[in-house]
């Protein structure tokens, strides 16, 4: 019985840990209509960012986790204005191309300067090891990421249903030529919109490097289970991708722990039966625009 | 590497110039005054720190020994195959057929070695494996030599240990590759014929993201300690979520091959690796004179400690040397083979020779258990095990 509150706990860490790092994805893919590939390449940046700074400069964790996010932004933005802004009206196989290449350009540059080697970030003594609650096992680190990234969801869906700015967002993406026509600068309002998931990107990346592993290929590496967020959760809402990232995070956990020799294929088995009963993923609009 | 090919070829113009210039002055050189050594190594790609630690040893031991044996300079051609089989078959073919090699070396993985197998017996050229350490390998073709392991020498070594110090229940979580098979392969075999009991067998994914499900399983099996093999780049993450999920707490100690605790990682891998035990070929920590000067030179020379890669690499470029010196130079591919069979020497890791039979390895194998060391990691030998061959073959 405790084991099963155990891999409940772990699953929904997991899973936690799986939204911040895809919903900047959801946001650009969904919101945007851009398909960005790249998007893990900012997770890394954040990740690399957090370890220089706590490992080698001798920053605390909690302060290194906000410039994470920072930096992966400011990145994210620079690069929007120079180089994705002109991909926006270009066909999908384009940005896939450009995105892909700038992946494998950022793993290049990362091997380069940091080495190929896994890195990890020192945490802090009160981040590590487990604890019972009634006899449940408990990782304090889990932990932390489940009450960061469950904050910033409730943060995010605030944001996005009750702030002006959530309303432009909207706005701007149901029909971006009619907002535009009332007033609202739908170029600044995507540029702040695509920063700001590649800052939760960063974030996510510094969360993930003690659990998921950090090195110059984990842009690649996770690419492949952010786009299955995406696709699971549908790319119309961030409530999608959340219920998405949980089910699979504790579906994936669940799976190895009771059926180890199918643990790989579990969350892939997943994907395809949610698929095949809703093909535009668990909250998809039924024409993706 | 395209980079280091084209870096080559230059250097086989100017060779060819210098050449020509020396034709027309006084000593008539002849054609055949370079040995070329086709290295093949993943630099890219996730097994990238196997390929970086090879490539800086042989640079170490040519900075050394210089880069002229028996008159004949060598020359190092490096190519990428980012671990990839396909990739290393196109890279010898390049290798044997443009560039004319005398030998090709390398192999970061099992199935890179074994790709490159049959073009070795055609082109009649020894294949010196530095890093991959399946078995069956070196009974691929006549021509593969080995210096660097097998994971059935570490794996039935501390099998045996495990049962001799009251080990009695092992849980194991070995990484679902041919390496991974052997390693649970050899490790039972020996721990079972010694009386011991296998709880729980878990197979990870090769690109295993997170191991706390796994980790989990391990911890409700209750049993003496874990067996784990997983590829050197993994072994930080399964050591960090081994302590967070409270395993050491419980009582349950790691064991394994020394992958885990690859000396290229160990000391970023925080306190929780303490007391681990494993059975491998080198530590950093060796305590010969010999060693020490060669963990210093290597860290001079590349700015962090060598791994057991870095010595297999290290030792291979030996090897080659020697062969050279044993047939005077001549680059008859067969003679060579026949001049390294029998070597011996003292290694950075100890004293090793290649065994005539299998042309593999025969080495010791040395316990350690991981204990901090003026302030670091390092992987401490205890016992050791002396000139291992490998059970892999020795039981058919």
């Amino acid at each position: 019985m405790t084991s099963i509150l155990t891999n409940l706990f772990d699953g929904v860490a997991y899973g936690m840990l799986l939204f911040v790092l895809a919903c900047g994805l959801a946001v650009t893919l969904g919101l945007m209509n851009f398909v960005n590939l790249a998007h893990g390449a900012f997770a890394m940046a954040g990740g690399y960012v957090c370890m220089v700074l706590v490992n080698r400069m001798g920053w605390p964790f909690f302060a290194a986790l906000p410039l994470a996010f920072i930096s992966s932004a400011a990145i994210g933005i620079v690069l929007e204005r120079t180089l994705y802004r002109h991909l926006y009206a270009r066909s999908h196989l384009d940005q896939v191309l450009f995105t892909i290449g700038l992946t494998f350009m950022s793993v290049a540059a990362v091997d380069y300067i940091q080495g190929s080697s896994r890195v990890f970030i020192n945490l802090p003594a009160a981040l590590q090891g487990q604890f019972d609650v009634f006899g449940v096992g408990i990782g304090r680190y889990r932990l932390m990421i489940i009450v960061i990234c469950g904050l910033l969801t409730i943060a995010l869906q605030m944001v996005l249903a009750k702030t002006r700015f959530g309303s432009r967002l909207r706005a701007a993406v149901d029909d971006p030529r009619a907002a535009s026509g009332l007033g609202i600068n739908v170029p600044q309002v995507f540029a702040f919109t695509f920063a700001f998931g590649c800052g939760l990107a960063g974030l996510g990346g510094a969360l993930s490097a003690e659990i998921l592993g950090l090195d110059p290929y984990f842009p690649l590496k996770f690419m492949i289970y952010f786009l299955i967020v995406v696709t699971v959760g549908g790319s119309s809402s961030i409530t999608g991708p959340f219920l998405a990232s949980l089910l699979l995070g504790i579906g994936d956990v669940a799976g190895k722990y009771y059926v180890p020799k199918m643990g790989p294929f579990v969350i892939y088995t997943m994907m395809i039966l949610i698929l095949i009963w809703r093909p535009n993923g668990l909250f998809g609009r039924t024409a993706a625009r | 590497m395209f980079e280091g090919k084209q870096l080559s070829h230059k250097a086989a113009w100017a060779a060819a110039v210098a050449a020509i210039v020396s034709l027309a002055a006084i000593v008539p050189a002849k054609a055949e005054d370079s040995v070329k050594v086709g290295l093949i190594l993943p630099m890219t790609g996730g097994q990238a720190s196997t390929g970086k630690q090879i490539e800086n040893a042989i640079k170490l031991y040519m900075q050394q020994k210089g880069d002229t044996v028996a008159g004949k300079k060598i020359e190092i051609i490096l190519k990428d195959d980012a671990a990839i089989p396909d990739k290393t078959k196109t890279a010898a073919q390049e290798l044997i057929v443009n560039d004319k090699v005398h030998f090709i070396a390398g192999f970061g993985v099992t199935p890179a070695a074994l790709a490159a197998a049959p073009l070795a017996t055609q082109a009649k050229i020894p294949e010196v494996v530095m890093a991959a350490g399946t078995s069956i390998i070196t009974e691929r073709s006549p021509y593969i030599v080995r210096t660097s392991f097998t994971l059935a020498q570490s794996s039935t070594i501390i099998a045996d240990w495990a049962v001799k110090n009251g080990i009695k229940k092992v849980a194991t979580l070995t990484s679902d590759y041919a390496p991974g098979n052997d390693a649970l392969n050899f490790f039972k075999q020996n721990f079972t014929a010694g009386g011991g009991e296998v709880v729980e067998e878990v197979k990870t994914p090769l690109a295993n993201p997170d191991f706390a499900p796994f980790l989990q399983r391990m911890k409700d099996a209750k049993p003496d300690a874990i067996f784990v093999f997983v590829p050197a780049g993994q072994g930080g993450n399964f050591m960090k979520q081994y302590a967070e999920r409270g395993l050491d707490k419980a009582g349950i100690k790691v064991i394994g091959p020394g992958d885990v605790t690859d000396d290229d990682l160990l000391n970023n891998m925080g306190d929780a690796v303490l007391g681990t035990v494993t059975a491998h070929l080198y530590s950093a920590a060796h305590p010969s004179q010999m060693n020490k000067d060669f963990v210093a030179a290597y860290k001079k020379a590349f700015g962090n400690r060598p791994g057991f890669m870095a010595v297999s690499g290290y030792d291979g470029i030996h090897l080659i040397y020697e062969a050279l010196k044993k047939t005077n130079g001549d680059t008859d591919g067969t003679k060579l083979v026949e001049a390294m069979k029998g070597q011996k020497w003292e290694s950075p890791r100890g004293p090793i020779s290649i065994d005539p039979e299998t042309r593999d390895i025969v080495q010791n194998i040395y316990i350690r258990k991981v204990e901090k060391v003026d302030g670091e990691l390092y992987n401490v030998e205890f016992a050791t095990f002396e000139a291992v061959k490998d059970l892999g073959k020795t039981k058919k």
